[in-house]
């Protein structure tokens, strides 16, 4: 079936992760009359013109397809916010700033659904864009820091779409390392061999975002 | 069916339904071993997917407008979507893992389906094994959980890594966590943090609800 994934690796397809992210909620002002809508994910609405209610996101697209509501921009993705962030991201170069867990998805869903209920679209693109490459740059550095003595990775702020891409490689990496490390794979217990066994065990453990 | 025990009766009944299955929808994904099957919670969203198709179509009757009903429409998909990916990703482990799981504790984690699923399909696998290669070796490595006669142990039988990393995101501050036995290994759980974490050693916080995979 179409979206399904890898079982094997246990990675949510970025279709997936995209279903997860429609159903946060986003403020909408619809333009029609419709009835509270009795869903098996909730009760919406009622719908009145002008007036400003909460939906899932999957809702406010559709709605927004057919030309029925204008989505309300989320306060984070205002050009004064992000700046801000952006500011801070560059700024502190081991730590993730809070944004909303599917900052990626909401964004993308929006600037393609609701390019008109944007304010300075291209300016919030860039910056958004900006801000998730200074973010991976930073998860790439973060991931030279494993090792065999890893057996806790933190990932403070770290978003679903961000954890989605590093998912694959980290998992294995730090199998891969904890499998070498660990006693019953250091066959002969010399001098060496304890030494290293004691490290491998008592070994600090190393964030991603050193303490 | 430990999953949502430990939280206070009043809050646990207000959580939709939908977000209990997302939630043991994301949690099967990403965790090596089968859970417990959760058949009040399947047989409720059920019972909702049945309702919403009879609605609509008596709204379809009574001539209710396109677009509220595509939205209803949409509404259903998703939840039939979540309840056959569900579904779907306990047979990807089952499959897997039918051996292993028809001889551990794991067997009674499967709802009566699952276990006729992996009646039948550990039959025909076995069948399919003898008549294609068991039959033709020499005596002693004939066994399908064996490598060979001397093996003591079934050595042959594929089984969940326990021992796998996964991502996890605490649902409250748990505070220090010992990661193994021997305490050298503690780490500090706080709030909304995401970790990447051995999954045997999370495993007890994933049942009883306190720790979510993602």
């Amino acid at each position: 079936m179409a979206g399904q994934t890898d079982p094997d690796l246990s990675i949510f397809s970025s279709a997936e992760v995209e279903f997860l992210a429609e159903n946060e909620v986003v403020e909408i002002v619809p333009n029609m009359r419709m009835e509270k809508l009795e869903m098996i994910s909730g009760d919406f609405g009622p719908f009145l013109p002008q007036i400003v209610t909460k939906v899932p996101l999957w809702l406010a697209v559709a709605l927004k397809k057919r030309g029925k509501c204008m989505i309300r921009l989320p306060e984070w993705m205002t050009v004064e916010r992000l700046t801000k962030v952006l500011e801070a991201e560059r700024e502190s170069p081991r730590e993730f700033q809070p944004l909303p867990f599917h900052y990626v998805e909401i964004s993308r869903l929006l600037f393609d659904h609701a390019r008109d209920d944007i304010p300075d679209i291209y300016m919030v693109r860039n910056l958004v864009e900006d801000i998730r490459d200074v973010r991976f740059h930073k998860v790439e550095t973060g991931l030279e820091t494993i090792s065999g003595r890893t057996h806790a990775v933190k990932l403070k702020n770290l978003s679903a779409m961000e954890v989605n891409i590093v998912r694959p490689f980290v998992m294995r990496a730090l199998q891969a390392f904890y499998k070498h490390d660990s006693p019953e794979m250091i066959p002969q217990p010399d001098v060496n061999g304890s030494k290293r066994q004691q490290v491998a065990n008592h070994g600090p453990r190393r964030d991603l975002r050193p303490r | 069916m430990s999953y949502w025990e430990d939280e206070d009766p009043l809050v646990a009944s207000t959580i939709p339904d939908v977000e209990r299955l997302k939630r043991a929808w994301r949690n099967e994904k990403a965790a090596p071993e089968i859970f417990q099957f959760q058949a009040e919670l399947v047989q409720r969203a059920r019972e909702q997917v049945q309702l919403q198709e009879d609605n609509i179509t008596v709204m379809q009757a009574e001539g209710t407008d396109d677009l509220t009903l595509s939205l209803y429409q949409m509404d259903l998909d998703r939840t039939l979507f979540l309840l056959r990916s569900y579904l779907r990703t306990r047979l990807h482990k089952i499959e897997k893992y039918m051996i292993h799981i028809s001889k551990t504790e794991l067997w009674d984690r499967l709802s009566e389906h699952e276990q006729g699923f992996v009646k039948r399909c550990t039959d025909a696998f076995e069948d399919h094994l003898e008549q294609s290669v068991l039959s033709h070796l020499p005596y002693g490595y004939q066994s399908i959980l064996k490598q060979s006669i001397s093996s003591e142990e079934d050595d042959m039988v594929p089984e969940p890594k326990l021992d796998a990393f996964v991502f996890c995101r605490s649902k409250g501050t748990i505070g220090a966590f010992q990661l193994d036995e021997t305490g050298e290994e503690i780490v500090d759980l706080v709030e909304d943090d995401l970790y990447v974490l051995r999954y045997k050693s999370i495993k007890a916080l994933v049942e009883t609800g306190q720790i979510d995979l993602v």
